[in-house]
């Protein structure tokens, strides 16, 4: 739906007053702000479903009625029954509230935790920013989703143990990036004058530093939202995450993964993940648009 | 330059070897009990066969001591025994791997095949429906759940329309060639072997087309904005001010400078399929490295998990190692 509208609306780079000069102020504003609004408005609708789940689906997502096993997508059931005859646009809706809570759960702590080492390294720097970026590197010298994979089949399934596992391989980029952004900070004369003041280090680290830091944190967090969803869909697909019965995407797609003739039981899960993840996705490279208008011209 | 080689190689060993104790202690401190996984409750109720079990396997030594055991099994190409399957975890990765090797060899080549020119029209067209389009393609690529587009594409093109080979790598009652490289399409080459050639190549397209749009949006979007720095250079100018065909200014003077970019995080992406294997595979019925690494997992088939995952981070390790030479080869400034 909004895949359309966000094709029209690519923001222009914002040094291009002559071309947008010559155009009225709603194409303009549709032009440098209609990306990042697109995604604003998916997500919107996704985390009001979220919220109110039980409200709006017409079904219990978990009632198991084998009479009415894999029935197609009709008035009764908008997106037909599974394979145990459970409605798949209630277990949708559902679905919602797992996707976003592990996602928003492992990137703001994976951000938080990798602000807080990255700057800590960056700002104390000697050993402490060796061990610190030592580790770090070594992290993230496995691919992500295989270690995630690895330590959530030793914990065992669970959402739980899933969002561990992956907060385990996600905040390195997260200290990375601030490692650098912080280095940058550590320089300028405000610090200087905040030390020679007498604050504390972790006042000037966490009060200073990094709020004057903050902007390519926040693009790396909201891009960072469709990629947290889509792996955690991933290992439910793969059957760590979610316990069954509860209704989650990837586990959904799963169920569905053999069942090409009764296509709707998989392909629907897939397209909210779809579309979440666009949001995502256009809502961070309209972000990034604004906090860096170099960017734009990429 | 050879003491920046020299500096690198030693960090990557280093590195690897840390990776070693990072694999080992995620398998043996977690709560997960490899016993209870592949003996099942009855015979794990059992405390004098769990006992014998565990002697047999080395479970009962201090940590530190099966650390060093795992490490020279390592360093020796032996990562032990799976417990699903009874035979060396080693042996298993090597059967598996030529499939794996093939289906992200040819989706790489179709992210090139298409990233490529695309990237450089979208830049060269900037701002036109070109431009627009490739966009999309990327960000509708890197949004898709690899899962999921596995099962659309075989949904339509072998459910639906029956124009496409079912899951797996040849037709069930194809013979298959003897193995030569474990490559399909090399070894039916050699064979002279042409239909079941078309048989494997007619099974790879859906699930190298599924792997590659993943990476497609990536190689996409930095081939053009490579592009397009390149295009406001200085010596672009120039060859366009000398009066050269727009095409050949394009094509000789600013591509080859826009690739380095490209190259380096080309080998980066290669790796990364093979992390995106393990859901298209799964999918596919692919019989890889990706299919082993779930049923590994599925199964909490300690050794084999701690196998692979050392493996396919040595890989990244060595590619990483890789792209820095090659960085310094390409860009001088690094070697200062």
């Amino acid at each position: 739906m909004s895949a359309v509208s966000g094709e029209q609306v690519r923001p222009v780079a914002v040094g291009e007053e002559e071309t947008s000069g010559a155009l009225s102020r709603g194409k303009r504003w549709r032009k440098r702000y209609g990306l990042a609004a697109a995604g604003a408005t998916i997500v919107a609708i996704w985390v009001f479903i979220a919220i109110f789940a039980p409200l709006i689906s017409p079904y219990d997502p978990t009632a198991v009625d084998v009479t009415q096993r894999l029935l197609a997508p009709s008035w009764k059931h908008w997106l037909g029954t599974d394979v145990l005859g459970r409605d798949v646009f209630s277990r949708l809706l559902y679905g919602t509230q797992v996707s976003l809570t592990a996602s928003f759960v492992v990137v703001i702590l994976g951000a938080a935790i990798g602000t807080i080492l990255g700057g800590t390294a960056a700002y104390a720097g000697g050993r402490i920013e060796q061990l610190i970026m030592r580790l770090t590197d070594l992290v993230l010298c496995f691919p992500p989703i295989i270690l995630a994979l690895a330590i959530a089949a030793a914990l065992g399934i669970g959402t739980m143990n899933t969002i561990i596992a992956m907060l385990v391989v996600w905040w390195p980029k997260f200290a990375r990036l601030a490692h650098s952004l912080v280095l940058v900070q550590r320089s300028q004369e405000y610090v200087e004058a905040a030390k020679s003041m007498g604050l504390k280090h972790k006042r000037i680290l966490l009060r200073h530093i990094i709020p004057n830091a903050v902007g390519p944190l926040i693009v790396l967090i909201t891009l960072d939202l469709g990629n947290a969803i889509m792996t955690f869909a991933g290992l439910s697909f793969l059957g760590l995450g979610v316990v069954p019965p509860t209704p989650e995407w990837g586990s959904m797609v799963a169920e569905g993964r053999e069942l090409v003739q009764q296509w709707w039981v998989a392909t629907f899960p897939g397209i909210a993940i779809l579309t979440i993840v666009l949001g995502f996705n256009f809502l961070g490279d309209g972000v990034r648009d604004w906090l860096d208008p170099r960017s734009a011209n990429r | 330059m050879a003491n920046f080689i020299v500096t690198r190689l030693a960090l990557t060993v280093v590195m690897a070897v840390l990776a070693t104790l990072v694999i080992f202690l995620i398998a043996n401190t977690v709560p997960g009990d490899p016993v209870l996984a592949a003996l099942g409750d009855v015979a794990a109720s059992n405390k004098e066969f769990v006992a014998e079990w565990r002697a047999k396997w080395g479970l009962d030594l201090p940590l530190w001591q099966r650390y060093l055991i795992f490490l020279k099994g390592v360093v020796q190409g032996d990562l032990g025994i799976s417990i699903a399957s009874q035979r060396p975890v080693m042996e298993d990765i090597a059967q598996f791997a030529p499939a794996t090797l093939e289906l992200a060899t040819v989706a790489f080549m179709i992210t090139l095949a298409i990233g490529i020119p695309l990237g450089i029209m979208a830049a060269v067209w900037r701002d036109t429906w070109i431009d627009h389009v490739a966009r999309m393609v990327s960000l509708v690529g890197v949004s898709s759940p690899t899962f999921w587009l596995a099962f659309i594409m075989l949904a339509i093109f072998y459910g639906g329309l029956e124009i496409a080979p079912g899951p797996g790598r040849l037709d069930a009652i194809a013979m298959p060639p003897p193995s030569v490289t474990g490559l399909l399409l090399i070894d039916t080459i050699i064979a002279g072997d042409w239909e079941t050639f078309r048989d494997a190549a007619a099974h790879l397209v859906l699930p190298s087309i599924v792997l590659a749009a993943a990476t497609l949006g990536l190689i996409t979007r930095t081939m053009r904005a490579a592009m397009l720095d390149c295009i406001e250079q200085d010596y672009v100018r120039v060859a366009r001010a000398k009066g050269l065909v727009p095409w050949t200014v394009i094509v000789r003077h600013a591509f080859p400078n826009a690739l380095i970019p490209v190259v380096t995080l080309g080998g980066l992406a290669y790796a990364n399929l093979l992390t995106g294997a393990v859901m298209t595979e799964t999918v596919f019925s692919w019989p890889g490295l990706g299919r082993y690494t779930f049923r590994s997992a599925a199964a909490l088939d300690f050794p084999a998990i701690m196998g692979i995952t050392l493996i396919v981070a040595f890989v990244y390790l060595l590619v990483n190692l890789l792209i820095d030479i090659s960085y310094a080869f390409l860009d001088p400034r690094v070697r200062l």
